[in-house]
């Protein structure tokens, strides 16, 4: 009973060396030398959290189209990605249960039941990183000091949860020290050398676009600079452009993010329109708002405007007229 | 039109197949706003229900009388009334109650179950008819909100009507409190009985053919 497919005309190129799976594949190989350094950095329990997210999210996905009779995507490898994305979101020292169930949310709440890959309306990792945020704060706010090249935390440090580098009043960290990941936070999100080489080889391998990342990073280092009016100063503190760029989320939400296809504009000034929106509401949020990071808000909130930008950004066909009055056109 | 509609039948229509908050999604503030506890819940569907009940019962009985051009009004004089009533009791009784609820109470006049039932049933039914879908939609009402402020509870809080029913090592999960929870669980559970529903009326199809064979 199903209704033919209507074929317009036009070359129909199709590239078999681009398939979701190989898309997704080049995600995971740029995501893993952040892994690595999450490791480097944070030990047995970094690598402890990725596996548990990513077997979750696997499973995840796996049981809910079991479920429901649906074909099994699981072998695209989108729901590896999210649950990598979604372990790099979580501090050191969180319980493996907090990984688990973020990745459940991820698959089943953000993507599946709003009908799978490609129909989220927003981030899943990032969204199930909010929640998680919303809802066990004091553990995702428990950031442990990084042992780098220890493979279990020093006592002392694993017990005490301390000050990230964005946190008022906590900006004693050396640019190098931001750079190489050698500070506390997110296990995915501190090592900025590593996200910048995966970042650079989905840039190479066109799996991303350049305006995103670009127009993202620049709108919060023009925001900073016109703020704080310093590039960089050891005085400034965290009120100079360059620390604010290497702190916090904002380079792996820049390039692994906000470059996600199902939730970013499919033109290119919609792609620079979303960078831009990203990069001001960061700047607002971590200057004007009681929370330290806003990089995972700002994507969200230009997540659920995507629609809305493709919308107005769409590219008008060659030769196209609007349509005028329905009688005008009966007689022609 | 159909005439002849039988007591049981009106008073299970509120509670299964037109729940007001699982079928007909009427009612959706008071129910997203206090549905963090199971005794705000139930306190909110227990008033909501006398209202209910009240209001019916005078619009049937006004019926004939009240002009089809200021019908609105009239309700809500009616409703009004009734809802004066339900808070004036509460403040006197279950202060605490009235304090949680605060502003909801007030709130039930313009509750969209009450006109909905007061438009569409009871100034076209007789009385006891009326009551009797004003106490069917009322404890219908009073069932969803409750289900959805023990989910809610019972994640956010871990305790059932204040009782600890989760075991100690259990982490609340705090946004099950907070209105995007709400709204998260609200749309779990109206998938859940959705799907319930459907399975069910796909068993009684599948019943009725094998006994027709």
């Amino acid at each position: 009973m199903q209704k033919k497919l209507i074929v317009s005309p036009g070359p129909h190129l199709h590239n078999h060396a681009v398939s979701t799976q190989r898309i997704m594949l080049d995600v995971v190989i740029a995501l893993l030398p952040t892994a690595a350094a999450a490791v480097w950095f944070f030990g047995g329990s970094a690598l402890m959290l990725m596996i548990v997210a990513v077997i979750s999210a696997i499973a995840a996905e796996y049981v809910y189209q079991k479920l429901t009779h649906q074909p099994v995507t699981v072998s695209d490898m989108s729901s590896v990605v999210t649950g990598l994305l979604l372990a790099f979101n979580l501090p050191a020292n969180a319980p493996w249960w907090l990984a688990a169930v973020g990745s459940f949310l991820a698959i089943i709440l953000i993507k599946q039941l709003f009908g799978g890959i490609g129909q989220n309306f927003m981030n899943p990792a990032l969204a199930a990183r909010a929640i998680l945020m919303l809802s066990w704060t004091g553990l995702m706010a428990a950031n442990v000091l990084p042992h780098a090249g220890q493979w279990v935390a020093p006592l002392a440090a694993d017990a005490v949860s301390v000050a990230t580098p964005l946190t008022h009043g906590a900006e004693g960290f050396t640019l190098w020290q931001l750079f190489s990941g050698d500070v506390p936070g997110m296990i995915g999100e501190t090592s900025k050398l590593a996200l910048l080489l995966g970042g650079v080889y989905l840039l190479i391998r066109k799996v991303i676009d350049w305006r995103i990342p670009v127009s993202f990073l620049g709108t919060v280092a023009i925001a900073y600079f016109i703020q704080t009016g310093t590039l960089y100063s050891v005085e400034s503190g965290a009120h100079n452009v360059l620390y604010q760029l290497l702190s916090g989320g904002l380079i792996i939400g820049a390039f692994f993010m906000a470059t996600d296809y199902v939730t970013s504009p499919i033109t290119g000034i919609g792609k620079l329109i979303m960078g831009v929106g990203c990069g001001l509401f960061l700047f607002v949020i971590r200057e004007f708002s009681s929370y330290p990071e806003g990089c995972s808000f700002a994507i969200l909130f230009l997540n659920v405007l995507t629609p809305l930008i493709d919308r107005f950004t769409t590219k008008k066909p060659f030769g196209f007229e609007k349509p005028t009055a329905p009688a005008k056109e009966a007689k022609a | 039109m159909k005439q002849k509609k039988s007591i049981g039948t009106v008073f299970k229509n509120g509670i299964f197949a037109e729940n007001p908050t699982f079928r007909l999604v009427l009612g959706m503030c008071p129910t997203l706003a206090v549905s963090t506890a199971v005794f705000q819940g139930l306190g909110m569907g227990l008033a909501t229900t006398f209202v209910l009940v009240f209001s019916n019962f005078v619009i049937a009985l006004l019926r004939n009388i009240i002009p089809d051009k200021v019908r609105i009004p009239a309700f809500i004089v009616v409703i009004a009334t009734f809802v004066t009533i339900v808070d004036l009791m509460l403040k006197a009784f279950i202060p605490s109650l009235s304090e949680s609820l605060g502003i909801f109470i007030p709130l039930i006049v313009v509750n969209c179950i009450i006109f909905a039932r007061a438009e569409s049933f009871a100034s076209k039914n007789s009385v006891l008819l009326s009551i009797t879908d004003g106490l069917g939609m009322g404890l219908g009402f009073t069932l969803g909100i409750s289900l959805l402020s023990a989910c809610r509870e019972l994640l956010g809080n871990g305790t059932l009507l204040g009782i600890q029913v989760m075991p100690e090592s259990f982490q609340p999960m705090a946004i099950a409190l907070r209105p995007p929870g709400g709204f998260i669980m609200l749309g779990i559970l109206l998938i859940i009985i959705n799907a319930a529903g459907k399975a069910i009326a796909k068993r009684k199809v599948m019943k009725a053919k094998e006994a027709e064979l």
